[in-house]
């Protein structure tokens, strides 16, 4: 088998060239236009856990062809800075959703305020005992 | 404690982590897909990480010059890397069987060095433990899923592991200080090393369906520990110390 480059031998005419030497000595050919080179790999939502029993946050998405590379790429990809306890990989296609046509059944959801705990009378007498007693 | 001893068995390390360290980043921007170029290169980066924190030891406990100039301004002959580190990147199987090999190798030797009497290392191999865990973890999960994936790329698997382990085993070549570093209990040594990765290697390989290579001990490649290098370390020092030997003076 051929597949072992030695490394010094140049390759006849590389397609793609550049200013960097390792990526000519790969002799790269370029990808054709509007090719899909991942396009046999699914996508998996990920989220990336902060601390033990903080909720998991949707971080992005991560192409692999099964839950253990999603989980390898998920690590480098979002879990590279700041603390991270956990990552969970959801399969995309296994995330339900609601269409963006029924957007109009959150509409009033905003004007609700009654729904705000800060809505009640109760919260000026509690800001007041809050006051009186010090407490933040 | 004999510091030569020591002195010995941190170049060899450091040296083997700038070497591979600096083939595997050969892949940043070219890798097969950009999650896993993301990976390799992140990977690749620790590698260094390690060397530099090494050649800190050896710099702060031992006397020896600073990191950058042990890592820029040595010549080949003084490299104590073995010659796996040392061969081209081939193509993403060959690359991925060295990175299986080489790290189940350092994630033993780490996690040996964590009970070593010499307190520098050990802290760092307790330090470093983790990310090796994810390098290995990153190897096995490749190797299963390729070992496993067409006929292609079994194939592929199957050669570059048969091309690669007579290097791999010369990650255990023993020096003159052998015995010393295990009396004074710095290291408990190549051949317990070499043993306990034969068998982690050899399980994996054969869960993962490929062949176990036999290799003679005759076919084992020798000589990186002791300065004699294969022909590719030298390009690479070459190329890797390009920028500084224009001013090796100049301030960062």
């Amino acid at each position: 088998m051929s597949n072992h480059n030695d490394g010094i031998t140049p390759s006849p005419r590389p397609s793609v060239t550049s200013l960097d030497p390792r990526i000519n000595r790969l002799d790269l050919h370029r990808t054709k236009e509007g090719e899909q080179t991942n396009s046999h790999l699914i996508t998996w939502e990920v989220f990336h856990q902060e601390k033990r029993g903080k909720q998991p946050v949707h971080a992005g998405i991560v192409h692999a062809s099964t839950p253990e590379m999603a989980m390898l790429f998920a690590k480098e990809q979002y879990a590279r800075r700041g603390k991270t306890t956990n990552l969970w990989v959801v399969k995309t296609s296994d995330v339900f959703t609601f269409s963006y046509d029924d957007e109009d059944i959150f509409e009033t959801t905003p004007e609700k305020t009654f729904r705000d705990p800060a809505f009640y009378r109760v919260r000026e007498r509690i800001e007041a005992y809050q006051a009186k007693n010090k407490i933040q | 404690m004999n510091n030569e001893a020591i002195k010995d068995l941190l170049y060899k390390m450091a040296d083997d982590a700038l070497v591979i360290g600096h083939r595997n980043s050969e892949w940043t921007g070219i890798g097969p897909m950009l999650e896993e170029d993301l990976a390799f290169s992140s990977m690749a980066q620790d590698k260094v990480g390690h060397a530099q924190a090494l050649y800190q030891i050896l710099h702060d406990a031992l006397g020896e010059k600073t990191p950058d100039e042990l890592a820029f301004q040595r010549e080949e002959k003084d490299f104590k890397c073995c010659q796996l580190v040392e061969l081209p990147i081939g193509e993403y199987d060959f690359s991925l069987i060295r990175h299986f090999l080489f790290d189940h190798a350092e994630l033993i030797r780490y996690d040996m060095l964590t009970a070593s009497t010499f307190l520098p290392l050990a802290q760092l191999a307790r330090k470093v433990k983790g990310e090796i865990k994810y390098h290995v973890m990153h190897a096995d999960t490749f190797l299963k899923q390729l070992a496993h994936g067409t006929q292609e790329s079994t194939a592929r698997m199957q050669s570059s592991l048969d091309y690669a382990m007579p290097y791999a085993l010369g990650i255990f070549e023993k020096s003159e200080y052998e015995d010393v570093l295990i009396g004074d209990g710095v290291f408990a040594g190549e051949n317990k090393l070499q043993e306990k990765w034969l068998e982690k290697v050899g399980a994996i390989v054969t869960t993962a369906g490929l062949k176990m290579p036999d290799v003679p001990d005759s076919k084992i490649i020798y000589g990186g520990r002791k300065g004699y290098h294969s022909k590719f370390l030298e390009p690479l020092l070459d190329e890797m110390t390009e920028v500084t030997q224009i001013d090796p003076n100049a301030e960062w």
